[in-house]
């Protein structure tokens, strides 16, 4: 069975035959209900021609290949980023600055920006928070968790049944809520971590959707389906930034004597976010430079040799696992508190599989990296309302694309290493 | 008087249908150097993997200083001061040379969260002391001047004492190696037998170690045992092994 | 006797999900097997077979094609057709240059294939769910009375998968790209040796695995008569925790795992609630990776030190 004779005809036609059994079947055929009877009908003329004209294009493709390939290689190119620079890219102590300079232009530009500007603002910083939160169980510890959205739940859950049942404000579950989704880490990870990549990947997997089954389901509890809503918001010191202040509060803007401007709460709100994401980046720089965090890289090198000098893997894990889990429950919280609702299907799998496409895409382990793909994968569909239903195609795409071409992510960052001074 | 630090006996390890270990002995003494040679294949490094907790042993019993370890994990085995190195090099290639030390030292290390977040002095002296003891112990390696490069950079040679030093980081009682001298040139076997001699005087350790190298193991080692083929076939001084008819048969041939 | 009549008719509703989650499974546990890999966009495959089934019953009837054999065959040989060439497509594109190296990397892509595969058919068809009317009604009943029956479709189900399964068995067994499948997954490395083309081996497989998904597409939606884009996750899910549950890497292993997994979804269905059923399937597949990762068949793996 060996491929002696490469004849490109054969490929060419064979590369098109499969590029129309893929293609026109699921898209140039449209399964529609007219009345009670299924039928089909064919998809609009340009998806048709589009179909066409990708089968005929690999057609070429593969008959010219080695053509084309040699073309490519001579053909003038795009200078190259030069090695220095890309490697002072890389550099923490280069990244630290630029994460500075963002730092404080996050702090000024919300005075500034329209209210709705605000508002998506404050989503990126969710999303921020979590790809870090996840960053530092994927990326640093390198533990494939796609449950991540579980802990996410537990966060955003605490909070609201705390608040519901009990009364508590915001900033009194923020902590609960993060300790919530840490126990929940650690008792979800301590049988589990110990398992093999792929394995761990399959549980958390199973893990996350058991969680959200369960919220689901039990309704007297959770609120099933229709999940918590009347969530409060955060109040600054007693102060809320409602128009009318609920009883026994005073409004912020009354307190100052101000007028009442919307915008003040969502401007509340986005800090309060950007507080958050400033602690998990103060958290994560030290993390990492700690002995627990040489102790993550470690064991991502090697187990074995780990093993072999007396650091226990599973414990090891666990930590990275755990602090993953509260930053996520940090997130939740908030999340509860700026949707006022929350249900079940906020956290689905896809959300996982997104957080997942942030972390990846921005490098595994660089703080900028996720934060930069946060911001363009949740900025992107905000801004292009056309593309938003492709949102999720583009991110599977992206996800595939980024680990066949560039699997290091967008913006690796070179761990810091510690010094010996001589 | 020298006692018993690591006593084997009836050590025997059973992968599916194959007998890969049947039947060991072993027991080495305080401040010994003891050496298990036999042809490849013979069953050494899974002797190794036994007594160090990365196989559990299909039967057979493993004591150390009279405490039974035989089918604990690997990391607590080494957490009770039994250390080893591996055939393969096993460093962390992409950390540098003194974080691999220091990495080996995180069970002696303040690991504090709170005093690692906030810098606090006794978390600072933790990682001074950790450094000092890293640098003490590349400056008796020879190896201070690569302190900083990536591990993986380093020759191979280099790599080996590396490993070495990295197992002293973990203050060990027992100190398993694995072909040391292996694609070491008789210069760097020299300074090898030095280290070993110097770790055993000075630092109290005891070393088991499997070797081919017949030239360093018959000077080397206080005891020898041969293994063929997962049975023990021989056990002594060095001239006792080297006369023994069934050694040179089975093995020696030339030295 | 009641409580036997019914726990006879959950064992038949049980097998016979559980049969068509033993072909999905197959497909889970040969890549596996062979490639050490979890082919993550294996349930999307199966929903597009689906897709496809309905798109050829609902095409042929359109013509006046109204023979439910026909149509039946049509279903099979259309989903059969385009599962494979997406099976392959799959592995040309997003795992064959993933080869080699960290397993996270291909597992991702994995993901980021089942993430594609799904909103594409979302796109092109819409998410509304398509349903058929039976195409097969009526059932025999083994106890007078219908107290246990068993329906004409589920018969057809354990006929068609016994034959599928039969087939592969004996493939693998006697036939010479059987025996390249089974040295490829003992030893990739020596079967490249052996002048194996280890690469196509891989990608039958990919094949073999789809067109049996397909089979299990078609099967299924006939007999639910009902499909939506979504299907896929929960079928993938269901389908490796049967492979798990036999024993990954086993082909033996993945039938006998389905049978299990659908029976003891139809008792805890009975047990707990019909809304909980998808929760059995999840809660055993953790439960087996933290205690039995090596499943019914499978034999445990020793790491090499």
């Amino acid at each position: 069975m060996s491929q002696t004779t490469h004849s490109p005809l054969k490929t060419a036609f064979f590369s098109a035959l499969l590029v129309l059994a893929v293609a026109y079947p699921v898209l140039g055929l449209k399964l529609t209900t007219v009345g009670i009877k299924l039928q089909v009908h064919g998809a609009s003329p340009t998806t048709l021609w589009a179909i066409a004209a990708c089968a005929v294009a690999m057609f070429f493709w593969q008959l010219f290949r080695d053509r084309l390939a040699r073309a490519w290689q001579s053909a003038p190119r795009l200078p190259k980023i030069p090695a220095r620079v890309s490697n002072t890219l890389t550099l923490p102590s280069t990244q630290r600055r630029v994460i500075m300079v963002l730092i404080v232009i996050a702090l000024a530009w919300p005075f500034f920006g329209s209210r709705g500007a605000v508002d998506i603002a404050t989503l990126v910083l969710i999303y921020v928070l979590l790809g870090l939160g996840l960053n530092i169980v994927v990326g640093l510890a390198g533990l494939l968790d796609l449950g991540y959205v579980g802990f996410y739940a537990v966060g955003a859950y605490s909070y609201a049944l705390l608040s519901h049942y009990y009364g508590l404000g915001f900033w009194t579950c923020l902590p609960i809520a993060g300790l919530m989704a840490a126990l929940f880490g650690f008792v979800l990870g301590f049988p589990v971590l110990r398992l093999r990549g792929d394995y761990l990947a399959i549980v958390t997997l199973g893990f996350g959707e058991i969680i959200r089954i369960l919220l689901r389901n039990m309704t007297e509890l959770t609120g099933g389906p229709n999940g918590i809503s009347n969530i409060d918001k955060p109040s600054l010191f007693g102060l809320s930034f409602d128009r009318v202040a609920p009883e026994g509060m005073q409004t912020f803007h009354e307190f100052f004597g101000l007028s009442y401007q919307s915008i003040n709460k969502v401007i509340f709100l986005y800090l309060i976010a950007l507080l958050l994401v400033l602690f998990a980046l103060f958290v994560i720089n030290r993390l990492i430079r700690m002995p627990i965090g040489r102790a993550w890289e470690a064991l991502r090198e090697d187990e074995i040799a780990c093993r072999a000098l007396g650091l226990n893997p599973t414990v090891i894990k666990l930590s990275a696992f755990t602090i993953g889990a509260s930053f996520a429950g940090f997130a939740g919280s908030f999340f509860a508190a700026r949707q006022g609702l929350i249900t079940p299907e906020s956290f689905t799998f896809i959300e996982s599989a997104i957080i997942l496409a942030i972390v990846v895409a921005g490098g595994m382990g660089s703080q900028l990296g996720v934060i930069l793909a946060a911001v363009v994968l949740t900025l992107l569909p905000e801004l292009t309302r056309e593309f938003a239903d492709y949102r999720m195609l583009i991110f599977g795409a992206l996800m595939v694309l980024m680990m066949i071409w560039r699997p290091q992510g967008l913006l690796p960052m070179q761990r810091p290493h510690l010094e010996l001074k001589q | 008087m020298s006692r018993p630090i690591l006593e084997a006996s009836g050590l025997t390890m059973r992968f599916g249908g194959l007998l890969a270990v049947n039947g060991v002995n072993l027991t080495v003494n305080t401040k010994q150097v003891v050496s298990m040679i036999g042809p490849n294949g013979a069953g050494k490094t899974t002797v190794f993997n036994c007594l160090t907790g990365f196989y559990q042993p299909t039967s057979g019993s493993i004591l150390l200083d009279g405490e039974p370890i035989h089918g604990l994990p690997g990391h607590k085995i080494a957490r009770k001061g039994v250390v080893r190195t591996f055939q393969n090099v096993r460093l962390f290639k992409d950390m540098t040379v003194v974080e691999n030390l220091l990495i080996a030292q995180h069970r002696h290390l303040n690991t504090n969260y709170l005093s690692g977040l906030f810098k606090t002095p006794a978390y600072r002296r933790s990682e001074r002391q950790a450094m000092e003891f890293a640098a003490h112990w590349l400056e008796r390696v020879n190896l201070l001047d690569f302190a900083n490069r990536p591990a993986g950079t380093l020759a191979y040679g280099q790599q080996r004492r590396l490993e070495i030093a990295r197992c002293m980081m973990t203050r060990p009682r027992l100190l398993m190696l694995d072909e040391p001298a292996a694609g070491l040139n008789p210069r760097e076997t020299e300074d090898l037998k030095a280290l070993i001699g110097v770790l055993r005087d000075e630092h109290d350790v005891t070393v088991l170690l499997i070797e081919h190298d017949m030239k360093l193991v018959m000077s080397i080692s206080d005891y020898i045992y041969v293994i063929n083929q997962g049975t023990p076939l021989a056990s002594g001084t060095p001239e006792q092994v080297r006369s023994n008819p069934d050694v040179i048969k089975a093995y020696l041939g030339e030295a | 006797m009641p409580e036997l009549n019914h726990y006879l008719q959950l064992l038949i509703d049980g097998l016979s999900v559980g049969s068509t989650y033993a072909l999905i499974a197959i497909g889970y546990t040969m890549v596996y097997g062979i490639i050490g890999m979890i082919n993550f966009a294996h349930g999307e495959v199966y929903m597009i077979g689906s897709y496809i089934a309905f798109i050829a019953i609902a095409g042929l009837a359109m013509l006046g094609i109204d023979s439910v054999a026909l149509l039946t065959i049509a279903a099979f040989v259309a989903s059969m057709i385009v599962t494979s060439a997406y099976g392959y497509s799959i592995e040309r594109v997003a795992y064959r240059p993933l080869r080699g190296g960290n397993r996270l990397i291909p597992l991702i892509s994995a993901i980021g294939m089942s993430i594609v595969l799904q909103n594409m058919v979302l796109l092109a068809q819409d998410s509304r769910g398509k349903s058929i009317p039976d195409p097969l009604p009526g059932k025999f009943d083994l106890v007078a009375g219908g107290a246990v029956s068993i329906s004409y479709m589920q018969v057809f189900i354990f006929v068609i998968t016994f034959v599928a399964m039969i087939g592969l068995t004996l493939f693998i067994a006697r036939s010479r790209l059987g025996r390249a499948c089974r040295a490829t997954a003992e030893d990739l490395k020596m079967a490249n040796l052996l002048g194996i083309n280890t690469n196509n081996i891989i990608a039958l497989t990919f094949v073999i695995g789809a067109a049996l998904a397909a089979v299990a597409a078609v099967l299924i939606s006939m007999r639910y008569g009902f499909i939506n884009p979504n299907l896929g996750f929960l079928a993938g899910i269901k389908a490796f925790t049967a492979a798990v549950l036999g024993g990954i890497g086993s082909i033996p292993g993945a039938m006998l795992g389905g049978l299990v997994l659908g029976v003891a979804e139809a008792f805890g269905a009975d047990v707990f609630g019909d809304q909980y059923k998808d929760v059995v399937a999840f809660t055993l597949l953790v439960l087996l990776l933290l205690f039995r990762p090596t499943g019914i068949l499978g034999r445990p793996e020793v790491e090499k030190v």
